[in-house]
């Protein structure tokens, strides 16, 4: 547990961006139709925005950034921080950051850099932006996250294909002294790092002989150990066990009241992960807790800024909401935050 | 804790199809139709759900029928 807090910076607005190309889980032929049928029901995901083999995770985040500054009516050369957080990089090396900041006209001396965290990079990303600019230095950061995870599923591997769509966000945060304070509590566990892991191209076993071979693991999942691997049974024990504590322990020590929270944004792992964490946590106004998971897919480290660009834009950009948002996943790492939100630019969700 | 039957008819109702009077405790719960592994995520979320009690894949794969969840999860409520 690390209950932090973040005082000075205010969200100012969000966009998000999703692939032009819908697939829809109905038409999975790897596995029978009742099958395709009871993923649906279970994971509430049916349909996915798939990237083409043109569009990297930064192009997903280049067109929310670009369009949310002009909106914004932000000169580039304000913009002193942008924070890019993925676990699927447009290159190994350089950083997808750097290449943004040129690629959005950002000036020389603006800080870039990568973070690599997925489903609670989100959360995280806010609170390392938040501080970089709550005391005032820096004034003007833009946080960008996103995942092309598509690119690492393996078709034939039931337990993953399916589950995962493709996005990326924009979120730009400002230094201001009349700012609530963001409250968050953050966790790490790597004993927990097989649950969610692709073996290979990285320096620990780099590219080997078998590296593209498909391997038969059990009936229906078949994938090569350059692809992801994902322990559903793991990883549900693991958002049990740690996510609802988390929260609880989050407003416990922020002392808020969780019922004075307008809508609680979770991680969109899926729908049978999500619902048991709402009803551990009692909350039992569904209208409070929103999903995208059902048009979107598991979208990783996007799914917290897709979830309120698709589901909240109304209610952010005319009003104040105190928000929980919880991220939770691949690592382990996990974390949430209760953060108030007052009339943001909420851009409509952008395709490419 | 409700009894076996009860818990047998109350699992049996989270699958798909199932017609009555097909699923019993002495069960194996792999065998009951349309089986397939997204079932075991169904059975901890129920599990966990109904009884508070969080079942892992070592729990899973040292059960085969309807009866040894019961017993698991009595176990596991008792500890």
């Amino acid at each position: 547990m690390s209950f932090v807090t973040v005082n000075n910076v205010i969200i100012k607005g969000m966009a998000a961006c999703v692939p032009v190309d819908v697939y829809d889980n109905l038409s999975y032929e790897h596995v029978t139709v009742s099958e395709r049928e009871l993923f649906i029901k279970t994971t509430g995901i049916k349909e996915r925005r798939v990237a083409n083999e043109r569009t990297s995770t930064s192009d997903m985040c280049f067109e929310p950034a670009k369009q949310l500054i002009d909106k914004l009516n932000w000169d580039k050369s304000e913009i002193d921080i942008v924070i890019f957080v993925t676990q699927s990089p447009d290159y190994f090396i350089p950083g997808s950051a750097v290449i943004l900041q040129d690629k959005l006209g950002f000036k020389k001396s603006c800080l870039a850099f990568d973070i690599n965290l997925g489903c609670s990079g989100y959360v995280y990303g806010l609170y390392v932006l938040g501080n970089l600019l709550s005391s005032g230095q820096l004034k003007k950061g833009l946080l960008l996250v996103g995942d092309k995870s598509t690119v690492s599923t393996s078709y034939t591997d039931k337990s993953a294909y399916p589950l995962f769509g493709d996005a990326g966000s924009a979120t730009a945060l400002e230094f201001n002294t009349s700012a609530e304070p963001m409250y968050f509590n953050l966790s790490s566990d790597g004993s927990g790092k097989d649950a969610i892991i692709i073996e290979h191209g990285g320096s620990r076993h780099g590219i080997q002989d078998d590296t593209f071979d498909l391997v038969d693991i059990e009936p229906g999942v078949q994938r090569a150990k350059r692809h992801l691997k994902l322990d559903g049974i793991d990883i549900f024990n693991f958002a049990l066990r740690e996510v609802p504590s988390n929260v609880n322990e989050l407003y416990h020590l922020a002392q808020k009241n969780i019922t004075d929270t307008d809508y609680f944004v979770f991680h969109q792992a899926n729908k049978l992960i999500n619902e048991s964490v709402r009803k551990k946590l009692k909350i039992t106004d569904t209208r409070k807790v929103p999903y995208s998971i059902n048009q979107y897919g598991n979208t990783s480290s996007a799914s917290i800024p897709l979830t309120m660009v698709t589901q909240l834009a109304e209610e952010l950009s005319s009003k104040k909401q105190t928000l929980c948002l919880s991220g939770f996943g691949v690592g382990y790492s996990w974390g949430s935050a209760i953060i108030d939100l007052e009339n943001i630019i909420c851009l409509p969700l952008i395709e490419i | 804790m409700i009894s076996v039957e009860e818990f047998t008819e109350q699992l049996a109702a989270e699958f798909e199809d199932v017609e009555p009077n097909t699923v019993f405790p002495d069960t194996n719960y792999r065998d009951i139709k349309n089986w397939s592994s997204m079932y075991a995520l169904i059975i901890i979320a129920f599990i966990d759900a109904n009884f508070d009690v969080q079942l892992n894949a070592e729990n899973l794969k040292a059960t085969q029928t309807v009866r040894d969840l019961y017993d698991i999860v009595c176990q596991k409520m008792n500890a």
